[in-house]
Order: structure tokens, then sequence, then C-alpha cells
């Protein structure tokens, strides 16, 4: 046991002083934060910059549409005889017209510009034109154009979910979809990349050779052990300073953004945080990402055993690869129907259920016994998984000059040690 | 009789996959010797190096240090030196090597203590603080050996030892060594080197294809492999002898096997007819020499 925690030790200590783990640290939640941010902000800039007038040539027979298009705050509509339109062509940049709009016909319409026409003036041209012709197609058919829009209902919907102590709570699908992904798809992340921190683990000890003289003072099962806890703390720790970090990203955003009034998607965020047991899912998370983490990692230190350099790992890694992947493409089928069959058996098969459970749990319709099912099945599978792979692992940190074929990896479970 | 031994291997088989790595070998260590452990390249001397340090196990065959059955716990007596070494890269020196002298069971206040005399002794101290990747090949094996050494097991095993060292290096190393069994220490010794065997071993075993072929005290083995023949230096570059035959021939000098019925009075007694005699010596075979005789003819 002494020796395990010196392992874990040194595997944890190496890792959390690299370089490149700091920064990944630092930099992930700035990114994240980014992410979330960046597209309000620079949409905001972008409005700015969409503050100027823009002048559109309109080029048409008759002037049946030109008459009726409306000048806004950022368009100014100029009727352009089609004599004039070759001229502009060939000199869009030094003429004063940002786009303009050829009317053919009624079917017909080209819009020629030089530079990609932003969306929001794209939007006004063409609603304009669109709602010009819907307005004569009605009255050509006789029907009363004020009476119709009378018609058109006004409604509401608001989604409500009760639990199970029979209280409301507002529901908001598209929130929870995405709640959804993004915890399937963080797990799916966090698997690869602290399982592959354990498989290059292997590899170095293996191909530096210091494989032998550690083996000589401890048992590979405790040498494997202590790499795949070590490198779970590296996670770990990981994960608790992306919190705090992204906690602190947060509110150093909020204030910047606060009179910019971009603060409505963290009140829906925080709205929607509110709607859902945060405390269960945030212990699911953990747990699921560190039973996920401990069932693949240990197929991961295997293909690092059977390989002798990082540059053979490309093959063997693809069947325990698939179940992952798997599980992330069925991602849209399980958020459809978050409580069906195929997310049912998906969250209780342990190769999946790690990202499966957790893109089910933000809808609140999983039972309490699918979650101790799902969470007893990954237990015992993670315990077997490390058995069979502390197996490989032994014979295989040993065995140099060639890569190991699956089937030499079966016989090797079976090896006396 | 078995504690006189730090460790007996009896009937040792192992097999792999494709081919009988030990058949069947037995060996005898005692204490505070050298114990020389020859072979050529896959002869299976690694395996048994392997065994011995419980890496991997015998298929069947038994094995005792100093008169107990092996077993996990004896570890901590063991010091190995493989063949194929390697140190972390990325890491100190001298974390590293607490590291591995803490696996071996040292406190942490004891392994520091005893690395900086070791680190001391080698001349390696100032790399206390560098990374191993820094290190030339001939430093890193330097650390690796101080590392081997540094709880002072009762048996050391070194495969290759010499292996990357330049000479002034593999001088100490070979001093190091000598001062380790005069504390008592015994250590098992595989090299190719033929000439390191004879000035450090006191016995050997020769293993050839998973067998052991030969086995015994070096200077008994040098003794049985005597075949009566004399290296001559004399003044005639064209001597002619009678009843005895010229093995060799390199201008005045010459190797002469006496036969059974005669003696080396005789065949000097024949050569002072028509030269003089500069040197007259008894071939001795050099263990490289019973090396290839033995591994061609076996």
């Amino acid at each position: 046991m002494d020796k395990i925690w010196l392992i874990i030790k040194r595997e944890y200590s190496v890792r959390v002083r690299k370089k490149s783990f700091i920064i990944m640290t630092l930099v992930t939640p700035l990114l994240f934060g980014m992410l979330i941010f960046a597209p309000g902000y620079l949409d905001s800039i972008s409005s700015d910059l969409d503050q100027e007038v823009k002048n559109i040539a309109i080029v048409e027979e008759n002037i049946f549409f030109s008459n009726k298009l409306m000048n806004s705050e950022i368009i100014n509509f100029t009727q352009v005889p089609k004599s004039e339109t070759e001229l502009i062509k060939n000199n869009f940049s030094e003429s004063s017209y940002y786009a303009i709009i050829e009317i053919e016909n009624d079917e017909q319409i080209n819009i020629i510009s030089k530079k990609q026409i932003n969306k929001s003036t794209l939007d006004q041209i063409e609603n304009q034109i669109y709602k010009i012709k819907e307005y004569q197609n009605f009255n050509e058919a006789n029907i009363d154009v004020k009476l119709l829009n009378s018609l058109s209902p006004n409604l509401s919907f608001n989604y409500i979910t009760i639990d199970e102590k029979g209280g409301e709570t507002n529901s908001n699908y598209a929130v929870k979809s995405v709640l959804s992904f993004v915890f399937g798809f963080l797990i799916y992340i966090f698997i690869f990349m602290y399982g592959s921190m354990v498989m290059r683990g292997v590899i170095e000890e293996k191909s530096n050779r210091i494989v032998e003289v550690i083996i000589s003072s401890v048992k590979p099962f405790q040498l494997l052990i202590g790499k795949i806890i070590g490198v779970a703390m590296v996670g770990f720790t990981q994960f608790i300073l992306w919190i705090l970090l992204s906690i602190v990203v947060a509110n150093i955003a909020e204030m910047a953004f606060i009179e910019n009034n971009q603060i409505g998607l963290l009140d829906n965020i925080s709205m929607m945080v509110k709607s859902i047991n945060i405390s269960l899912l945030f212990l699911s998370f953990i747990f699921y990402f560190m039973g996920g983490y401990l069932l693949y990692s240990s197929f991961f230190a295997c293909i690092g055993a059977a390989v002798d350099n990082e540059s053979d790992v490309q093959q063997m890694i693809l069947p325990i690869t698939i179940p992952l992947i798997l599980s992330l493409s069925m991602m849209e089928s399980i958020l459809n129907n978050p409580d069906g069959v195929l997310a049912f058996w998906m969250s209780i098969f342990p190769l999946s259920s790690p990202i499966v459970m957790m893109a089910r749990l933000p809808f609140g319709g999983v039972e309490g016994w699918e979650i101790i099912l799902s969470i007893t099945i990954l237990i015992i599978s993670f315990l077997f998984t490390t058995w069979i792979s502390s197996r490989i692992y032994r014979i295989g940190i040993l065995m140099y000059g060639k890569k190991a074929t699956f089937k030499e990896l079966i016989k090797w479970i079976n090896y006396k040690s | 009789m078995e504690s006189d031994n730090i460790l007996t291997a009896r009937n040792i088989i192992k097999q792999y996959e494709d081919h009988l790595a030990l058949n069947d070998v037995s060996i005898s260590i005692p204490k505070g010797c050298i114990y020389g452990l020859l072979g050529p390249n896959g002869a299976g001397k690694s395996t048994l190096m392997k065994i011995i340090n419980q890496i991997t196990a015998p298929d069947s065959g038994e094995i005792f240090l100093g008169g107990e059955k092996l077993q996990k716990k004896h570890i901590s007596k063991i010091g190995y030196l493989p063949e194929e070494r390697g140190l972390y890269k990325k890491m100190k020196v001298g974390e590293q090597s607490l590291y591995l002298a803490q696996l071996k069971g040292m406190s942490k206040y004891e392994a520091n203590k005893k690395l900086k005399y070791w680190f001391e002794k080698l001349n390696i101290h100032e790399w206390w603080n560098k990374k191993v990747e820094e290190l030339s090949k001939g430093m890193a094996q330097k650390v690796q050996f101080a590392v081997t050494v540094i709880h002072k097991p009762d048996l050391l095993i070194f495969d290759e030892p010499f292996s990357g060292f330049d000479p002034v290096n593999t001088s100490l190393i070979r001093n190091e060594i000598l001062e380790l069994k005069k504390s008592g220490t015994s250590i098992i010794f595989s090299t190719h080197r033929m000439e390191s065997v004879e000035e450090v071993c006191d016995e050997i075993t020769l293993i050839n294809n998973g067998k052991s072929i030969l086995q015994g005290n070096i200077n008994y083995i040098k003794n049985k492999y005597r075949n009566n023949s004399f290296e001559i230096e004399c003044t005639n570059e064209n001597l002619k002898l009678e009843r005895f035959d010229i093995l060799d021939k390199n201008k005045n000098r010459y190797l002469v096997k006496i036969p059974e019925k005669s003696s080396s009075k005789e065949l000097i007694k024949q050569i002072l007819k028509s030269s003089e005699i500069v040197s007259f010596k008894e071939k001795i075979p050099s263990m490289e020499d019973i090396f290839i005789n033995t591994v061609q003819n076996g």
C-alpha cells in the first residue's frame, strides 16, 4: 500500500507541475468563457458597425416593387435605370452603392454585391419583397389581408414538468438539451484526455526501459493502479480548478457585459440551473467521469503495454473508441427521446453509460433505480476490466520488439505470473 | 548447506511460446562471491535474472534466497541493474533516485542520506538537480548504479554493468563492485566481456540454449581446459621438432602441443639443439577461448 501511495504521488506531482497542465488549466476556462460570450459580444460590435446607412440600387422595368420598398435606419433604396447597372457592377467600390437588386420578373430577383451582404440587411430586403408580393397575391385572390392578420393566433407555450414531490418547474427543452449535450461531450473529452494520459505514461515507462527497474521493486498491478489513481487525481484537480476559474470568469464577464445588456444569457443559465437538481447533476457528473475514466483508462493502459511506441497506437485504439464515439453520435436520438428504450439501455451498458446517463439526467426523467443499476454495473465492470487489464499489462510491459495482436493480448490474460 | 549459499536455484524450467528459455538449470551461488553468468545472446541469462528478481515466474523449479524459499518480501534484499535500463527523462535526478530508493522500502530520510553518499562517491553529486534528459548515457548509468546498490542488498544482480562506460568509469565501477564484494555482498554478474569475467568473477555458469553447460570455480575451469600446449619464442625461424606438433607459428614464435607420453623437459632439449630459447610458457586458455570452444562444441 505504501508503494502504491508513492507511485500515486509521483504520477500526480510530475503531471501537475508540467507546463502543459498549468497552461491547459488556466486557458480552458477563458476559452469556454470566450465561446459563450464572444458571439454576443461580436454581434453587438458588428451591429454598431452596421449603423451606417447602406445605399441599395433597384433596377426594375415597371416600378412595382420600387415604390413599395421602405427605407429604414440602415437601408436606403434608390431606383436606378437599367443602363447604369453595368457601370456600378464594374466599379462597385467607387460607387456609393452597397448592393443592386435586379427585379427581372415576379419570380426572379437577383441581389448583386461585391462583398457578402450582412445578414440583417439581407433579412430586411428579403422580408420586404416577400411581404409586398404576398400582399399582392392575397389581393388578387380577393382575400382581405387585414382580416387575415387579425385571425392569426397569438399563443405562448409554457413547458412545465412535475417533479417527484409534485412541485412544478419551468422546463425548457432547448436549454436542457444543450446542458445534456455539454455533459455528454465533456465526459467524452475527459475520458479521452486522461485515458490517453495513462497510456502515454505506460508507453513512456516501457520505451524508457525504466519499467524493469520498477517492476523489480513493485508488482505490476501496484504500478498500474498507482498510475491510474494518480492520473485520476490530476483530472480531479484540473476539474475543480476549472470550475473555480469558470466562476471567476463568469463573474468578470457578467460585470463587463452588464452595460451592454448581454446578461440575458447568464440569466438564462442561472434560471435553467435552478430548474434542475444541480447538486445531483454535479455529483453524477463527478461519479460518471470517474467511473468512465477508471473503466476506459485500464484499456488505455493495456494498449500502452501492448505497443512499443506511440506511433503504433492508432490501430489498437480504435476498438475502445468505438463505444465512446457511438455514444456521442447517438446523442441526437437520445435527446429526442431521453427516456426511450435506446437511451435506457445505453445508460445501463457500462461502456456507454457515463456519456449517455449524463445526457439523460438533465431532463429529469431518470428513475432512482436506473441510476443505481447503472452505477452498480459500472463499478462491477471497471473492477473486472482493471483485473483483465492488469493481467495483460504485466506481460506487455516486458515485451519488446513487436506490436502485440489482439489474439496475443487475450492469451496473456491466461498466463501464469 | 543451503545457508552457505546466498542463492540456490534448482531445476529451473521456463518455456516461452516458441522456445525453451531455460531447460533444467540449477545454480548455487556461495555467499560473498562474484558469480559470472555467461552465455551467448539469447542463451537465457536475462530470463534467469528476471526469475530471480520475481519479474517473471519459472514454469517449474525452486529458488531459495539465504535458505528461504524466494518470496515477494525478498525484493528489498536484491538489487537489480537490468541490461535494458532507463530513467524518467523529464524528472530530476535527485527526485527520481529518491523515488526509486523509496520504492525499495527505504525511508525518505535514509534514502536521501545514502544517495548523497553514493553520489559523492561516484562523482555525480552536482547532477542532483538536473533533469535526466540532460545527462549523457554514461552519467545516467552511474545514477542507475547508485540506485541499484543504495539499499545495501544481500544480493546484487548486474546485467552488463559496464556497457556504455568509458575506460575510466569502467574501472571506477569495477572497483566499486569489488569493494561491495569485500563488504560481504554477493554479486551475480552477467557480461559478454570475458576479460572482465577473469578480473572479477570467482565462479561462473555458462549457459547456452537454455542449458547450463559449464559450471564451477574459474581457476578450476581454466585448469581443466589446459591442453598441455606451450608458447615458445626462440631464435630459430625454421624450427624442426620430432614427436611434437607445432599447432601455430608466427616467425620465431611457436605454439607446441606436448603429447601425453612426453614432457616439457624433452621439448626444451629438442629446441636447444637448433636454437636459443627467448621465452617458454604454458598456454593457459582464456575465458574467451573456453567460452567460444564450449559454445561451438556444445
